[in-house]
């Protein structure tokens, strides 16, 4: 009998359920997934909601119901993980031995890490989108906020969706044409970046829209502190940007039970084989999504590109087999772009996001680095898909796990 | 690319990194800082040797860890690689742009 635990049931470990669950040998296993919380949000919606385009129960559903038949779910916090043991400690007091741990903790946000982020005016004139409390706190702001100066910041690379921050600002613009103030709002987008992006062809497409949107960008900008009574952010050169709202992406960190049992980098992240998923330190723990190293986006496409290898390496380790090294880096990305549209972006850990069709080459009908409506619809069915399709690790037609050059304009 | 610096001729990136170490000397790391107005002072060089260590050591670099290297803090990083000092000390020191930034 093989014990599988998982710790997380967000995206990663509940899709990790259900893969385990159809693929392992029924006779021979038992699969355990870990969470403390009752909720599993739908991420991307927290972009959508501060602008009242969704609404909280439209991006919500309870764990429990995620989470396959013939896996058991135990609602109490993993306190700490004893890789020398192969066990984990829980909160409810009870010792979980396992013999494959797989560990999908994901990253939340640290504002204490910047001096006077979490101060005096967090939750008034500061505000972060990243979190299901924060997004709702800011739809509140911004259903009665008479306009000034909109600052959209990023605190420090890495961050979970790196394009979101740049969505919001696009987002924003749109947002205040419709209310009729656009003139009222100035909008900057201030990001330790060298440019809007971090990878070249991208960052230029997306520097256009944002000339094309008004939208100042102020890079190289490394944050020192946030001042609460002259509501301006300074950065280490001496630089300072005022604002009248702070909308920030603050640190992103690993989950502190990572930095409890001694498994994480300065940032809580595992250090983790790019190819195998597999933990660099202790063979029998894997890692998925946010929670890793990995030099790719901290996204949910990742997450699911990785799962399909993550599934196929652990058949292989429980037969001692050798695993196939094979994850690429693989994301794919929709960045909302205002007024109804979007664009496609689709890389890996070699390739950069380049111009093309997707997910069928030279048909499409989504297209890449280029904006379009359709590729807006792709987002919002994005939800219906994520629910009953990524989460359920039932395949999406066409899309393969590794990245595809075909339909690609290198 | 090749770029003449220090009258050499050296194989750099389009935003100026140099890609092969083998060909970097201080007289190169000085051209380099004087191009971004910055004249080395033995400060400096204790910095570029700690970036150049880590590097060999496969450690990616990024301002946090610089912060918390206890060669430095970031406040004096700053003052001695103004503006963007990450990618400057990288540049001078003739390693490749950390990709803390992904």
């Amino acid at each position: 009998m093989k014990k599988v635990v998982i710790i997380g049931a967000g995206t990663g470990g509940t899709m990790m359920a259900h893969h385990l669950r159809k693929d392992l040998d029924k006779s021979n296993r038992s699969v355990t997934i870990i969470d403390e919380r009752k909720e599993h949000y739908y991420q991307p919606g927290f972009l959508f909601l501060p602008f009242d385009q969704y609404k909280p129960e439209d991006i919500v559903k309870p764990i429990a119901d995620l989470i396959p038949e013939g896996v058991e779910f135990i609602n109490t916090a993993a306190s700490r993980i004893e890789a020398e043991k192969h066990q984990v400690l829980l909160q409810n007091g009870s010792t979980l031995p396992y013999d494959i741990l797989i560990v999908a903790t994901g990253t939340e946000v640290a504002p204490e890490e910047i001096d006077g982020m979490a101060g005096e005016e967090w939750g008034k004139s500061v505000f972060t989108f990243y979190t299901f409390e924060g997004s709702k706190a800011l739809r509140d702001k911004l259903r009665d906020w008479q306009g000034g100066k909109l600052v959209v910041h990023i605190t420090e690379m890495p961050i979970k969706c790196p394009v979101a921050p740049l969505e919001f600002a696009f987002l924003a613009d749109s947002f205040f044409k419709d209310k009729k103030m656009r003139d009222k709002v100035d909008i900057t987008y201030v990001t330790p970046l060298s440019g809007a992006f971090t990878k070249p062809k991208a960052t230029a497409t997306l520097e256009y829209l944002l000339k094309e949107k008004n939208i100042r960008i102020e890079p190289d900008f490394a944050i020192e502190s946030v001042d609460n009574e002259e509501k301006v952010i300074r950065d280490y050169g001496g630089r300072s940007v005022p604002f009248d709202l702070l909308v920030t992406v603050p640190t992103n960190k690993g989950r502190e039970v990572v930095e409890i049992s001694g498994l994480g980098d300065d940032l809580n992240f595992i250090p983790t084989d790019k190819g195998t998923l597999q933990s660099k330190k202790h063979p029998d723990i894997f890692v998925i999504g946010d929670a890793t190293n990995i030099p790719t986006s901290k996204a949910g496409s990742v997450v699911h590109f990785e799962a399909e290898i993550l599934t196929d390496n652990i058949l292989s380790y429980i037969k001692g087999k050798e695993m196939k090294k094979e994850f690429d880096g693989h994301a794919n990305c929709f960045i909302e772009t205002g007024e109804g549209k979007a664009l496609l972006i689709d890389f890996n850990y070699d390739h950069e996001p380049v111009t093309g069709t997707f997910p069928i080459a030279g048909i499409g009908p989504l297209r890449l680095l280029k904006e379009s409506r359709f590729n807006h619809f792709g987002k919002l069915a994005f939800r219906w898909i994520y629910w009953n399709m990524l989460l359920k690790a039932r395949p999406i037609p066409f899309v393969s796990a590794r990245m595809n050059l075909a339909g690609k304009d290198f | 690319m090749d770029k003449l610096i220090a009258g050499k001729t050296i194989s750099v990136t389009e935003e100026g990194f140099m890609t092969d170490f083998s060909q970097w000397d201080k007289s190169i790391a000085e051209a380099i800082a004087a191009e971004n107005d910055i004249s080395l002072t033995p400060r400096h060089w204790e910095v570029i040797d700690y970036i150049q260590n880590e590097f060999k050591n496969d450690i990616p670099l990024s301002i946090r860890k610089i912060g918390k290297s206890g060669v430095l803090d970031i406040k004096e990083f700053y003052q001695l690689f103004p503006m963007a000092p990450l990618k400057t000390a990288t540049k001078i020191a003739g390693i490749p742009k950390p990709v803390s930034c992904i």
